[in-house]
This record gives structure tokens, sequence and C-alpha cells, in this order.
């Protein structure tokens, strides 16, 4: 029961999405995850204001299934599985965030300067969250994928555009962290 | 739709291993992409290792999917200013808030507000995207 209770190594992270990757085309499709945006646009009938929509959404009920599946198994990690997210993170990641004004870093898996719901409901917090989305959704469909259907699927089966994606999604990730942080809080 | 109950299984499978290994975590994130800690490399990097040896299962036909059918994943569409700048966007919006497509479901069991704000906000974003796709260089 401990070992369950514990967080997980890394090196039982790789192997277990590797898992879910085998599975996911075993049982006959492609893993990704960024598709279901598109999917749930159409479910609310953007299909009405442009062509790019109008799909049969029914053709992903298997992905909608596994997004409902990530929010179970996301509320089931929470309330029952991880009882301290105290995060082991690098001194110097202590310091960075703590001099930029972040409050109890690592105790928690999100920070309460953008996760709280105080925070979420103000302007400034209400930008960041929604900005972020829009760049996530904008993103990952501009790019044909995410870190499943890019990183994971796309570089184990040796794809140059997956490649080239995950270059942006560095490129992004660093200006994000390196300069705009900073630049926020 | 019971045939596909097994998606919802997996879903939640994999929503408790990202969760367990912390590749969930804004702090992870903001971690990795200042390159101070091996984490998220080494899950992200064994992702790939383990996978591109179960790619080379499908390809040679080793492994066949459920209903005996040679597994073919789908070749990624092509396009260098497609994918360095919608990928450039997706890391923005990662970096920043610490999501991407499958945690921000998972994240909605933890934080369900943020998560919902972000999540409407990807569905604008891919709304945008579909209407600009035919106009955007690729």
């Amino acid at each position: 029961m401990e070992i369950i209770f514990q967080p997980w190594p890394w090196y039982v992270g790789g192997p277990l999405i590797a898992l879910t990757l085998f599975l996911y085309f075993y049982f006959g499709k492609n893993f990704g995850a960024s598709t279901n945006f598109e999917t749930l646009c159409t479910m609310a009938g953007a299909g009405k204001v442009s062509d790019y929509f109008k799909k049969d959404w029914k053709d992903r009920d298997f992905a909608l299934l596994f997004v409902v599946g990530l929010i179970i198994g996301g509320f089931i990690s929470s309330n029952y599985l991880i009882l301290d997210q105290t995060i082991d993170l690098n001194p110097k990641t202590f310091q960075e965030l703590t001099d930029l004004g972040f409050s109890n870093v690592g105790n928690t898996y999100f920070p309460n300067e953008i996760f709280g719901n105080e925070v979420a409901m103000s302007l400034k917090g209400f930008l960041i969250l929604i900005l972020s989305g829009a760049c996530i959704g904008f993103g990952t469909r501009y790019a044909g994928g995410c870190t499943s259907g890019h990183a994971i699927t796309g570089l184990s089966n040796f794809q140059l555009p997956s490649l080239l994606a995950v270059i942006g999604f560095f490129i992004g990730g660093i200006i994000a962290v390196w300069f705009l942080i900073p630049l926020i809080f | 739709m019971m045939k596909n109950i097994k998606f919802l299984v997996l879903g939640i499978f994999f929503a408790i291993v990202l969760s367990k290994v912390q590749a969930i975590s804004w702090f992870r994130f903001y971690e990795m992409f200042k390159f101070q800690s091996f984490h998220m490399f080494g899950i992200i990097g064994g992702a790939v290792i383990v996978s591109a040896m179960i790619m080379q299962l499908f390809k040679r036909g080793v492994i066949k999917d459920i209903n005996g059918n040679k597994i073919i994943p789908r070749p990624k569409k092509k396009g260098v200013i497609r994918t360095l700048v919608g990928g450039t966007f997706f890391g923005l919006g990662w970096g920043v808030s610490g999501a991407c497509a499958a945690p921000v479901f998972v994240i909605l069991g933890f934080k369900w507000l943020p998560a919902l704000i972000i999540l409407l906000g990807a569905l604008i974003g891919a709304f945008i995207y579909g209407l600009l796709s035919k106009k955007l260089p690729s």
C-alpha cells in the first residue's frame, strides 16, 4: 500500500506512459490528446460558423471517453492517491520562485499565485489562465499535436515534424519561464 | 459505446500515472524549462525510448491491434512553419500555465476552476485556428 501513496519516481513514469500509448494503439486508435479541443468545439456548435468544424464528433467517442477518464483519474488521484503534494524541487528553483513572490513553493502541485480560486477570478489571474489556454489550443492545433501526439508518439515514430514541434515547444516554454513569468510576477 | 469503455479506463490509468509522477505539476514544468531538474526529461525521455521500441514492434507487424489489423501510426502533417510557430505558441501557454493538452483535463480533478478557465481558453484557441486554418502558412 505504501508504494501507492508515495510519489512515483521518474523512471516509472516513462514506461507507464509508453504502456498507455501501446494500449491506445492496440485498441486501434492513434494516441494523442489535443484533437479533443476541436471535437469539443464541434460539439459546442462551431460547425455553424466554420466548415472546419463540420465533422461527426461521434466518430471520436473513444477519445471523449478517454478525456472523461482523465478527469475521473485526476479526481481519484487528488482525493485518494496523493496525500502529500510536496515536490522535491531543486533548491535553486525554490529560491527563484520565492524571490519572485511565490509562497509555499513546492508544497503543493499548483502555486496559489496562478491556481488559487480568488486569483482565477481576479482580472489579471483570469487573463493569465485564459490567454495561456488560448495559446495551448491554437498552438497544438496549428502544430498538429501536443506533448502526447508530437513529443511522445511522433518522436518515437521518428517523425521530423514532431522534432520541429518539440523544438517549438521549448522555444515557447523557455520564453515563458525565463521572460514572461518574471515579467508577470 | 460499450466497446469503447476501455478508453475510459485507460484515461483513468493515464491520469493516475501523470498525477503520481508529478507530470501535471506547474512547478515540475517550470523546473524543466529552466533546466534545473532531470525529473521531467527522464519521464519524457523514458516514454520516448520505450515507445520507440513499441513502434518497431508495430511496424514489423509483431504486434497487431485488438482486431488483428496491422498497426500503422498516422504520419504527422509536414510543414516547418506550422510546427515551429504552432509549437512555440503551445510552449508559451504551457510554460506560463503549466498545463498541456492531456494534463489540463487531469487538473480539472485537482483545481477545477482555474483548469476550466484554461480549457475554455484552449477551445477558443482551437476555434481561432479552425477559422484561420486555410489562411495560415504551413
